[in-house]
């Protein structure tokens, strides 16, 4: 038997091939749009040219008279509305009498062939009132004109106003405070894989859907509430997925159209969207226009923090109440403070919906956090490393806004960063243009309450074993990438002594499965591992009690390794997992277990809003990036970007490595290149619908990472572990703008930081210090360089 | 567009003869995945702009999306389907071991891509090489880390600063 030191786990912490990694790469796991049924429909869904207007009336009989047409389906035909949050039934499938953006879907036609619908869009005539848009969420929460009809409050879709603390008194009597101003431009998912959904209604008269989702529960109930059919008359499959990143986790229209075109004709029908709906249909990061004040005392430490933030949420909600608190929620970890005041307002625009994306609601509040202590540090005087140690929260302390921390390793993030960059030696070292800078950040492992209040298990598991010496796991996880179906083999394989070819992970069918909340909050490892846990230990008590009654031994002897149960009192007894589970199952019956996991309810404040943001245990991370800016062309050239991540336990090291990294990557993407933003001079438009306009990295342009995995055990989480798959992005894109002030003495407080930013920030420095008013930076007076 | 008729190609498509009906505007990308259901071909775009398309022509990676499906008759197409015989190809060991494959979607055309790079090197191939032969196949899951690290392994270069080894 093999086993590491760490409380003889065999499994937990290696490094794994995923066991659904070699049929992607070979192309045999058949993705949504894989599927071809017999007889199967295509659909297609003609969408708004404006970006506000009434709908007069639609005539389809020219599309209809097509032969090969032989559906078209408008809002009327679903009117009832939905919204992910049961809160904010905003959104109807198809826009029922306004189109509120842009893209906004008006109609859907069925064909035999996608050519066929394709061209069938053009027949369907459409009489539009246009009505003036709005596009800047200030103008919106100003204006009469009230945008999206659902709305309760005009265009404020969300205000949230908490206050701990005097924040004023702590201000006034702090040594420094700094004052700024900051803007984060949206950007997107961008997976590529574009959405799709297949319906068809099988034999049975179960309408089933597969589609390319993160929350097929979700998207069960939504399915129920818009088509008025029973949830048990409905199947929700998610085939595997080509990525998510938090935009695929509520419904969209094409799943409703499909289903509901299925109803209508009794054929399946598949609906894929063109690259270019992907871009509008959206639900990615707000833009944030955010006006932070910080104090601190002369020794560095954090006093108060007073946030004013606008989100522009676009036309529909979307998760957009969570995310309104969570822009001043997540923001009081990882450091102490005594005072917070935050005050968030969503606004609605004439704009694709804006909703999560990896980090939600938190990646802007942070890059706006970390500037602001950057700023500090130099107003101190003091090393920027140094000033986030001091103010870090201990373990098991609470945040000012009543969240309680377990476990963090972030002092430990610092530290390591400190050694593998070389930072005490190479930053004051680098030359005017070099640059190093840091931030740190921190994230939550799932919510404690789910986003339709209920009392029930936030996530379950299933396992079961049989003769051949095999485990089934039933999980409504769904895998995005991330690799959470290889998570849950790694737990069962390190309790039940199977290695990970044994495991059968059958996952996000709603049929199959027991109910999951989905891929989103970065929850699986944590709440499903859990889950995971007690099935699997429950079966191996039944296993282990057999065998130790065979050989007279007491139970907790028996261990469980590569396929074998050893009695650890003689290591040369053992029997094949195989055996023992025919044994067990002769003494007990079928050999099935289940788990469930529920947050615990006491660890927020009591307030309101209290709960919302809290997790059973939170990530921490830090990023160093090293930049080499050219002064002359403005352009930012990221030379390495070392991250550590405290996820408190690696469960399978590489995939963890592979969270950090494709995370460390996406922030360094939004901040260099990506704006996802329509043009309000063209009515609306999109400003770059395509993967190329939008300027997603290559492989050439993407840095180089280095990951350090830190590992802070938190007692709430599966072997200690904690999340990876979203903490790691954050504080990348501050630790990129506090570079490029190391290097040229500049802030960047809005993103993306283009050459255009860079080049106006060194002209106002140049001015800046031509006047006396500033000294050079590192020596190197700006009047002397090329303008 | 849709009453345009079909022409028969004859192709050949890993390594066998096939013979497909095609409207003369249908792209290779659509003739193999679904006439052929050769799904691993995926469609990110169908503009020219990620890669997840990218198919051997004659042995040099295209983007099948923007090749029309007559543009390929009579000629050699290989894609990801024909990279593995009974042992997984060395390039796709390597992907797997380094967990270069998240959600699998660009996994494809990125193993089309790199396989032609490898065959075609004529010494060693470094991180620089394979960045440059990858800069058409986006992935949005990695930051291409370990896709640069698998590469790099499978063409004999190894990967000193880093972990590689089979789990």
């Amino acid at each position: 038997m093999t086993a590491d030191n760490d409380g003889g786990r065999w499994q937990v912490g290696r490094a794994h091939r995923k066991i659904d990694a070699a049929e992607r790469m070979r192309g045999v796991a058949r993705y949504t749009d894989d599927i071809h049924l017999p007889r199967m429909l295509h659909a297609r869904i003609l969408r708004s040219p404006h970006a506000h207007a009434r709908i007069l009336g639609i005539d389809a009989s020219a599309a209809l008279a097509v032969p090969g047409v032989h559906a078209v389906i408008t809002g009327r035909d679903m009117p009832v509305p939905y919204g992910i949050l049961p809160w904010t039934r905003d959104e109807n499938a198809l826009a029922v009498d306004e189109a509120l953006y842009v893209g906004d879907g008006v109609a859907c036609v069925a064909a035999e062939t996608e050519d066929l619908a394709i061209d069938a869009l053009d027949r369907i005539a459409v009489r539009y009132e246009p009505l003036p848009a709005l596009f800047d969420p200030e103008e919106a929460l100003a204006s009469e004109m009230q945008i999206n009809p659902h709305a309760k409050k005009g265009n404020l879709s969300k205000h949230v106003h908490l206050e701990f603390g005097d924040v004023d008194a702590e201000l006034s009597g702090s040594h420094l405070v700094i004052e700024g101003d900051y803007f984060f431009e949206g950007t997107t998912h961008a997976a590529i894989e574009p959405h799709c959904a297949v319906a068809n209604v099988e034999a049975n008269g179960v309408l089933t859907l597969w589609s390319a989702t993160q929350v097929p529960h979700y998207v069960h109930r939504e399915l129920a509430t818009v088509l008025e059919i029973p949830e048990h008359r409905i199947r929700v499959i998610q085939p595997p997925l080509g990525g998510a990143f938090g935009g695929k986790s509520e419904p969209f229209d094409l799943e409703f159209c499909v289903a509901k075109l299925a109803l209508m004709t009794g054929r399946p029908v598949k609906l894929l969207y063109t690259r270019e709906e992907v871009f509008y249909s959206h639900r990615g990061r707000h833009p944030m226009r955010m006006r932070y004040r910080t104090g601190f005392t002369k020794d560095g430490n954090l006093t108060a923090l007073d946030a004013a933030t606008v989100l522009d949420g676009g036309a529909y909600s979307s998760f957009g109440l969570a995310t309104t608190y969570y822009s001043g929620q997540l923001v009081c970890s990882p450091y102490a403070f005594t005072a917070f005041r935050f005050d968030s307002r969503r606004a609605y625009t004439n704009k694709p919906a804006c909703g999560p994306k990896r980090g939600h609601g938190s990646v802007q509040p942070r890059f706006a956090v970390e500037v602001q202590l950057d700023k500090a540090a130099v107003a101190l005087g003091m090393d920027p490393i140094e000033l986030r140690r001091r103010n870090a929260l201990p373990a098991g302390g609470t945040t000012i806004n009543g969240f309680r921390i377990g476990s963090t390793g972030f002092v430990e993030c610092l530290d390591r960063l400190e050694e593998a960059s070389g930072w005490t030696a190479r930053r004051p070292r680098l030359p005017w243009g070099r640059g190093l800078g840091v931030a740190g950040s921190t994230y939550i492992s799932g919510t404690n309450y789910p986003i339709y209040p209920n009392e029930m298990p936030q996530a379950a598991v299933q396992v079961t074993l049989d003769r051949s010496g095999r485990a089934r796991v039933f999980s409504g996880a769904s895998d995005i990438g991330q690799g959470s179906n290889t998570m849950l083999a790694v737990i069962v394989s390190e309790e039940l002594g199977l290695p990970l070819e044994d495991i059968r992970v059958l996952s996000a069918d709603t049929d199959l499965c027991p109910v999951d909340l989905g891929a989103y909050s970065s929850r699986i490892t944590l709440m499903v591992g859990n889950a995971c846990i007690e099935a699997a230990r429950k079966l191996r008590r039944m296993v282990a009690e057999t065998v130790a009654a065979e050989w007279d031994a007491p139970a907790d002897r028996i261990a469980f390794a590569e396929r074998r149960l050893f009695d650890r009192a003689e290591p040369g007894r053992s029997v094949t997992c195989a055996e023992a589970f025919r044994l067990a199952e002769a003494a007990h019956g079928l050999l099935a277990a289940t788990g469930s996991y529920n947050t615990p309810k006491d660890r927020h404040g009591s307030y309101r809003g209290g709960t919302i943001g809290a997790s059973p245990a939170y990530s921490f991370t830090a990023h160093v990036a090293e930049v080499r800016v050219d002064g002359e062309t403005g352009d930012v050239h990221i030379v390495k970007i070392w991250v550590a991540h405290d996820c408190g336990r690696a469960l399978s090291r590489r995939l963890v490595e592979a969270q950090m990294e494709g995370s460390t990557y996406m922030g360094a993407a939004e901040a260099l290149l990506e704006r996802h933003a329509v043009d309000p001079a063209h009515g609306g438009v999109h400003a770059g619908p395509s993967l190329l306009d939008y300027r997603i990295p290559t492989s050439l342009d993407a840095p180089e990472i280095e990951s350090i995995i830190v590992e802070a055990p938190d007692e709430r989480g599966p072997y200690g572990a904690k999340e990876a798959g979203e903490g790691p992005l954050h504080s990348s894109i501050p630790a990129i703008a506090n570079a490029i002030y190391d290097a040229l003495g500049v802030r960047l407080d809005a993103l993306p930081f283009t050459p255009e930013r860079i080049l106006l920030a060194l002209a106002q420095r140049r001015q800046a210090e031509g006047a006396g008013l500033i000294a050079p930076h590192k020596g190197v007076a700006l009047s002397g360089r090329p303008a | 567009m849709s009453d345009r008729p079909a022409k028969l190609l004859r192709l050949t498509v890993n390594g066998a003869p096939v013979q497909v009906a095609a409207a003369p505007h249908h792209t290779l990308l659509e003739v193999l995945r679904y006439d052929l259901d050769l799904i691993g071909t995926k469609q990110g775009c169908d503009k020219g702009d990620c890669g997840a398309c990218t198919v051997q022509l004659d042995g040099r990676p295209v983007l099948s999306c923007l090749t029309l499906a007559a543009q390929a008759d009579g000629r050699d197409v290989r894609t990801v389907e024909g990279l593995t015989g009974r042992e997984p190809h060395p390039l796709e060991d390597a992907m797997d071991r380094w967990n270069a494959a998240q959600c699998g979607f660009c996994t494809p055309g990125v193993l089309m891509s790199a396989e032609a790079l490898l065959r075609e090197a004529t010494g060693p191939v470094t991180r620089e090489d394979a960045a440059r032969a990858l800069a058409g196949n986006l992935c949005r899951c990695t930051g291409y880390t370990k896709i640069l690290d698998a590469v790099v392994d499978a063409a004999g270069g190894g990967s000193p600063t880093r972990d590689g080894s089979d789990p």
